[in-house]
């Protein structure tokens, strides 16, 4: 434990992504082995399964200290970490005992199979015996969500650096199915062959933002331009007669998304295509939370299936024939595409792949324009791709893209407020707003960015000035200063008193020019809703 | 003796206030910081250290009266004196004294020895005011020798891979502690302007501290070379900081305990250091006063308060005042820094 706690603190302290993967290039120099795979699993989100439960870990840590529940729980709240606040509280260990990595995660994962005493014995013990660093390491395994800053970008660089082999096999190689108990990081990154996962996807290759003017793209000929969809971006996978459909997630639906099991037998061995999962009813792209009712449903009724029949937009494709063509250009890319899914169609009437149309345009003007119509598709915005561009890995700048719409938005009244975390504890930083619905205040979003800190420091006096009441850590305030409230989309909900759910809302600006009267109201929301149906 | 109301903690019979946030005729100030000594007070009173910090930060033409630690004066039959309050140069908890009743009013305070403060006493009262900017138990400060310690190490590691290193700390009080901890064996220590202005009145009255040169248009980026550069945190982000690339950032905060805090920060070391008191030291100063009714100000006011009363069966309550605590222990270096941010290297 030692080394990778010292590899996550040296880490943890720096922002710069070269001086990250020295750190991790020297610790694969040192590091056992064994601990090594391990280390590489955790830090590209392969975890194993949580064997302890949250609440027993609040009980057992409760009964170490001598401090009252309700201060526990104040506590908890301001960390907003549990692994952290447990290893902030927990007095310091008197004597330490050195682990490895790999040792505590096989106990971590053996205690699945052990009973709650068990569990509770050796997990206080390991807190009575880790030194501060090792301590937080220790609850950060236990609880899980262990990114520690590193993106899996990094870990290649670093593996690629260290074995002295090409990026983009070590992030295909990365991918799919393996386990840090049973392979070594030498087999995983540098032995090829028939022991080859067949389920494997590739890494995908993700845009950025475009935040500049397109003229500066140059020339609007060399750009291919697509909607952006809002579904789950995924691979669907033929290779020896199996299908493997992935999410961008890298969670294997392929038992879930029933709709492409067909596949097999209509694409050819071999095929890898990109693409978005969507529902879609005729030619008509259903809204997000439709898809949402696919994917947070563990049994799949008839009447799910015909409510939300999945498809795949494809618009890319990777492996042809069994062979990796990431590198080959876009338009190359796109040809073959086309004939795939051609073929396919000559096979099956019903096909649940389509191609992602390509936006006509021939001058910048109609870019501009046909972002503009984004929400008439139920759109999220463009995609622009270069066309002699390779299929990278990751998020890359320079070829591919998404130029978002600019957000929906209304004016919203705030009416409670609530204290930030750490060092905006003295803050109030969390707001909920409120549209009119004829001559009363319902809550419809809560968010806390988007205000300067000079703006937080000025709401936040206003706050304490103008509070109404107080319950807990909220304050009501009088109904006095209007928000402009920006968000992604928008859905019916009827766990909220307004009806609907806002996605990604946050505060747009501070409108001190109007009066409350002048806030927007809870029809003109239904209204925004009913547009997208 | 002592009430609670808009303008701040007051003190009828003396007709006082003591580090009150609107325009009043008499106020005590504990200490400089700008949430503490505020413009506008017709007669300020306060530690005979706090006065040219104020004078300079209020400007040379308030009428202020200078006491020691310890002296006592009288306010119509209310003797009131200063005690050390260890928050930084100069700071004080005021003690109110009439007809047997006693008050402290602390402040911001801390325990710790820092070194450079005078350090805090215990002023026995039945009436304790506290401040609780760090009242949570996740909040236990290291030894502040090792933290210098790990400060030092930092730069001379910077030093080594050809960076510099720019540590944010307060102007007042935090800088002064920084600098007068720094090895300046190692190299050149350079201050933004803020820091300088505090230094230079630090030195003047109250002690010794390293060499250091203030970053200005005489200054020749070439001599800033591994060098350590002492800013305000309100210089982030801004243009100032360009000339010392490359270089790595540090921050000293009491918030720099909690992770999620180091990393919103953006910087690349968070060095846990405060002026304020840490869990430990607000229970150990709480008790160690024998009051029994604690009025708690800035900070977890009512956890620390409820722990208090839970705990300790003190008579404990929250008091709402516009304090801010940590943060914005700053906000006059801010002020500071845009009124001289025209200084710049050629
Ligand atoms: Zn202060
Ligand atoms: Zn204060």
């Amino acid at each position: 434990m030692r080394a990778f706690s010292k590899l996550f603190t040296e880490i943890d302290q720096t922002t710069s992504t070269n001086e990250k993967i020295h750190a991790l290039v020297r610790y694969f120099e040192t590091a056992d082995p064994k601990d090594a795979v391990w280390t590489v699993a955790l830090l590209t989100g392969k975890r194993p399964k949580r064997t302890v439960k949250t609440g027993e870990l609040w009980t057992w840590c409760g009964e170490l200290l001598d401090m009252p529940s309700w201060l526990f729980a104040e506590s908890y709240h301001m960390v907003g970490d549990l692994a952290e606040t447990i290893t902030l509280l927990l007095p310091p260990s008197e004597e330490h005992i050195e682990y490895s990595l790999h040792q505590v995660l096989l106990s971590l994962i053996a205690l699945g199979d052990k009973n709650e005493a068990q569990r509770r014995e050796y997990i206080t013990s390991m807190w009575q015996h880790l030194p501060p660093g090792e301590l937080f390491v220790f609850n950060k395994l236990i609880t899980g969500g262990f990114r520690m800053g590193v993106s899996d970008k990094i870990v290649i660089k670093a593996l690629a650096k260290h074995f002295s082999v090409d990026e983009n096999i070590v992030a295909h190689r990365l991918t799919g199915s393996w386990d840090a108990r049973t392979v070594s990081l030498n087999e995983l990154i540098t032995i090829e062959g028939d022991s080859a996962d067949i389920s494997k996807p590739y890494p995908f290759y993700l845009a950025y933002p475009l935040e500049t003017d397109p003229h500066e793209l140059g020339e609007v000929s060399e750009w291919q331009v697509e909607r952006k969809y809002d579904g789950i971006r995924g691979q669907i996978i033929v290779r020896d007669s199996q299908l493997f459909v992935w999410s961008r997630g890298e969670d294997l639906l392929t038992e879930k998304f029933v709709e492409f099991h067909p596949l097999v037998g209509i694409l050819p061995n071999g095929t890898v295509i990109d693409g978005e999962i969507l529902p879609m009813v005729g030619d008509r792209i259903q809204p997000f939370h439709v898809m949402q009712t696919r994917t947070g449903r563990k049994n799949i009724t008839k009447k799910v299936l015909q409510e939300a029949p999945l498809v795949m937009l494809c618009y890319d494709l990777l492996e042809n024939d069994g062979i990796d063509i990431r590198h080959l250009s876009l338009q190359e890319r796109r040809q073959l595409l086309e004939e795939v899914i051609m073929n396919a169609k000559h096979r099956l009437n019903d096909l649940p792949l389509h191609l992602s149309p390509i936006v006509q345009v021939d001058s910048w003007e109609n870019v501009i324009a046909e972002r503009q119509r984004s929400r008439e598709f139920n759109c999220e915005g463009l995609m622009l791709k270069r066309k002699n561009s390779d299929y990278k890995t990751g998020r890359r700048r320079g070829d591919w893209w998404k130029w978002k719409v600019d957000p929906f938005s209304i004016d919203g009244v705030l009416i409670y407020a609530q204290r930030g975390h750490g060092r905006r504890a003295n803050l109030y930083t969390d707001f909920t707003f409120a549209v009119w619905d004829g001559d009363e205040l319902v809550p419809f979003a809560k968010a806390y960015s988007g205000l300067t800190d000079k703006e937080l420091v000025e709401v936040d006096t206003w706050i304490k000035k103008n509070t109404l009441d107080k319950f807990g850590p909220v304050r009501s305030v009088t109904p006095l200063q209007v928000f402009e409230i920006g968000f992604e989309g928008i859905n019916p909900s009827p766990r909220h008193r307004s009806g609907i759910a806002l996605r990604f809302p946050r505060i747009l600006r501070w409108r001190k020019d109007k009066t409350v009267k002048e806030a927007n109201t809870r029809a003109d929301l239904l209204e925004l809703l009913k547009a997208q149906l | 003796m002592i009430t609670f109301n808009d303008n701040g903690i007051y003190c009828a019979r003396a007709g006082v206030y003591i580090d009150p946030w609107k325009p009043v005729d008499r106020a005590i100030i504990t200490h400089a910081h700008s949430d503490h000594a505020r413009w506008g007070m017709k007669h300020y009173l306060a530690h005979h250290l706090s006065v040219p910090v104020m004078k300079y930060r209020l400007g040379s033409d308030i009428s202020v009266q200078a006491l020691g630690y310890g002296e006592v004066i009288e306010m119509n039959g209310v003797k009131i004196s200063l005690h050390p309050a260890g928050h930084i140069w100069g700071s004080a908890q005021v003690r109110l004294e009439c007809n047997g009743e006693i008050w402290v009013v602390s402040g911001d305070y801390k325990i710790a020895d820092d070194g450079i403060s005078q350090a805090f006493e215990p002023v026995p009262c039945q009436h304790f005011i506290t401040e609780s900017t760090f009242g949570l138990p996740i909040y236990n400060f290291p030894a502040h020798q090792s933290v210098h310690d790990d400060i030092n190490n930092w730069w001379r590691q910077n030093q080594a891979e050809g960076k510099n290193s720019v540590l944010f700390a307060y102007a007042l009080g935090k800088a002064q502690r920084v600098i007068s901890h720094l090895d300046p064996s190692i190299g050149k220590i350079f201050t933004h302007g803020a820091v300088d202005n505090v230094n230079k009145l630090y030195i003047e009255n109250d002690g010794y501290l390293p060499a250091t040169q203030r970053i200005d248009a005489t200054v020749d980026k070439k001599d800033i070379q591994g060098a350590m550069i002492i800013a305000p945190p309100s210089a982030s982000n801004s243009p100032w900081l360009r000339r010392f690339e490359p270089y790595k950032l540090g921050v000293c905060s009491g918030w720099m305990q909690l992770r999620g805090t180091r990393r919103r920060q953006g910087a690349d070391r968070g060095f846990v250091l405060s002026d304020h008191a840490d869990w430990g030291q607000l229970n150990v100063a709480v008790k160690e006063t024998g009051a029994s009714h604690i009025y708690v100000t800035h900070g977890y006011k009512s956890h620390f308060a409820r722990w208090l009363t839970d705990a300790y069966h003190l008579n404990a309550r929250e008091v709402e005042t516009l304090y801010t605590g940590e943060q914005a222990d700053d906000t006059l270096d801010l002020e500071q820094a845009d009124n001289k941010s025209d200084e710049s290297i050629q």
